[in-house]
């Protein structure tokens, strides 16, 4: 497992991140910022999700969460390797170097869940269902290396999704608390679910290199839904939270998450680790 | 502690039919008659060295979110899901000698059984993962390579795989202190420091003395333990002082010498009071491990009861529609 991590970078993408270069069409500092969005949602997620290794209910959780955080982490290397070659910077660099208002991720995956195990899996699974459908359809990218890490991810998503998926069925069908606190974790989810789904000009202009994540809407919510009705628990009916994570504008979770993970390559600039 | 009807037939502690079948190195499986001393004996240390694995991962998975490169963060969330799958198989070898995991997990929150006092010592700088991963992963590997030849076939399998998983993890602790010692000087100050702190607490990992060790001889003649733990200790050292060199950091033991007599590295005396200290619960952060892993425990007790209610719900409605 732990090898397999060390590689993932180069596995996956391998010789295909030389440049950005993929698709005639498409300008290559665009190509990066739509990759560095979709880089930063799983970096962002896989550092939340790595708060609960040493911290979850259960032995064989902190085995699953862990793997889905290890998971998010190589999408995150690769996307991030990839949006990085436009501009010759590292992941590292992209990863260590900016502020929060340089991250590109939506709010879903910045949101603190403060040990509460009903909202990390009602975001998994409302993220996962979003992440399987962007995938899915990411895979046939005109892009080469962004169809590349799209077919090996898909894989990964799926099971994410199909874990949150037994959680949430778990904890809405198992005791009256745990019904309770599962409504609890989807009512406080699901405001955040709205900017997954929004559209802008970048995602225009990239064509068949991107996703536009307009279309995934219907079929990742008609998933949710479907395990939130089979879980014996009520789709929430709430106001959607304002968003703008795309445009760098970020709820104040974003920048003490960050001041945590840079802390060391900040106080010692330019050296290896 | 074990509801097994076969205890009644349960053989004497030094039943010559037992000692033979040790004697003649085989391995004793879960439904054969044992021993009482000799099943409590591997309880305590089965249950010990899984709640050690478990514990042992606060101190790295505290690095997790602050680890300096992404490839040294996925690295290290895969060696601490490593050591929380190390607990799973140790676990699931001691439910083969008729205890629970969860009684297990009551004791070990209850301060009724121990972990390894290793990891009461605090991890301040990035150095004290490659440390961790060097020494304590190391005296780790010397110590559990000959359990892989241990005479409870269970133990002796889950050893297989972990060792090869530690080894993994004494390289990967070896090469941070490796790129540190050879970064800048204050990188290289910082992988000195963590090897200073972690130097003798490693040493202590192997218990104490042979002549202080009441439990050994036993473990020996039933073949659990097939060394002594100061043979266990110097071949530690012998491995480790030559990578210190090819490192470029030195230990923090003045007597460190070779001795051409004996082919073995001597090294200095062991200040024992301060194991003892750190055993008996006054180690620097023994109470806070501790209560991570009761917070833990106790946060995921609503979690832990809906998933046996909805799977009793679940049995019960599938044997509802069977019949």
């Amino acid at each position: 497992m732990s090898a397999a991590a060390g590689d993932a970078v180069g596995e996956v993408v391998g010789s295909a991140v030389g440049a950005l270069s993929g698709d005639a069409a498409a300008q290559p500092d665009e190509v990066a910022a739509y990759a560095l969005r979709l880089g930063d949602d799983a970096l962002v997620l896989a550092q939340r999700m790595g708060e609960w290794i040493a911290a979850a209910p259960e032995l064989e959780e902190d085995v699953a969460l862990a793997n889905i955080a290890l998971d998010l982490l190589g999408q995150a290397r690769t996307l991030l390797t990839y949006a990085g070659t436009a501009d010759g910077r590292t992941e590292d660099e992209l990863a260590y170097l900016r502020d929060a208002e340089g991250f590109r991720n939506v709010h879903l995956v910045e949101r603190p869940d403060d040990g509460d195990f009903a909202y990390c899996v009602a975001r998994l699974l409302g993220f996962s269902a979003y992440q399987v459908e962007l995938y899915a359809r990411l895979a046939s990218s005109t892009d080469h290396t962004l169809a590349a890490i799209s077919a090996k991810a898909v894989k990964e998503v799926a099971y994410h999704r199909d874990h949150a998926t037994q959680w949430v069925l778990r904890l809405g069908d198992g005791t009256e608390e745990s019904r309770i606190r599962m409504q609890a974790g989807l009512d406080a989810v699901w405001p955040y679910l709205a900017e997954l789904f929004e559209t802008d000009e970048l995602v225009a202009r990239l064509g068949d290199v991107a996703v536009d994540p307009a279309g995934l809407h219907e079929p990742a919510l008609a998933y949710v839904r479907g395990v939130v009705h089979q879980a014996t628990l009520s789709v929430p009916e709430v106001a959607v939270a304002p968003g703008g994570g795309r445009r760098g504008e970020h709820t104040d979770a974003l920048a003490p998450l960050l001041a945590e993970m840079q802390a060391l390559p900040r106080a010692m600039p330019g050296v290896r680790w | 502690m074990h509801g097994n009807d076969a205890t009644l037939d349960e053989p004497a502690d030094d039943d010559p039919a037992f000692l033979a079948l040790i004697d003649d190195d085989g391995r004793v499986e879960p439904r054969d008659a044992m021993p009482q001393g000799y099943r409590q004996s591997l309880v305590r240390q089965i249950a010990q060295h899984a709640h050690s694995e478990i514990i042992g991962m606060q101190p790295e998975g505290s690095w997790i979110g602050r680890a300096p490169s992404l490839r040294r963060k996925a690295i290290l969330m895969a060696k601490v899901q490593d050591e929380a799958g190390h607990g799973l198989y140790l676990y699931a070898a001691a439910e083969t000698l008729g205890v629970d995991r969860v009684d297990l997990l009551d004791r070990l929150h209850a301060g009724k059984q121990k972990y390894s006092s290793i990891f009461n010592y605090p991890t301040p700088t990035w150095a004290d993962i490659g440390a961790i991963g060097w020494l304590v992963d190391g005296a780790a590997i010397t110590n559990q390579v000959p359990l892989t030849r241990c005479s409870f076939g269970p133990y002796a399998r889950a050893m297989v795989r972990i060792c090869k998983e530690e080894s993994f993890h004494q390289r990967q602790g070896f090469e941070i202190l490796h790129t540190l010692s050879h970064g800048t000087t204050e990188q290289h100050e910082m992988a000195q420091q963590a090897v200073d702190r972690w130097w003798w607490p490693s040493l202590m990992m192997f218990g104490p003395a042979d002549d202080e060790s009441p439990n050994s001889a036993r473990s020996m003649r039933w073949g659990i333990k097939r060394f002594s733990n100061d043979e266990l200790r110097q071949r530690f050292v012998d491995m480790t002082v030559p990578q210190a060199r090819a490192l470029g950091l030195t230990l923090p033991d003045p007597d460190l010498a070779y001795d051409e007599a004996t082919g073995h590295w001597h090294f200095g005396e062991i200040d024992f009071s301060e194991l003892f200290d750190v055993i008996n619960g006054n180690g620097p952060l023994n109470a806070e491990r501790m209560a991570h892993r009761r917070g833990a425990h106790e946060r995921g007790a609503w979690v832990r009861a809906a998933a046996d209610a909805y799977a009793a719900k679940h049995a019960s409605r599938s044997a509802g529609t069977a019949a």
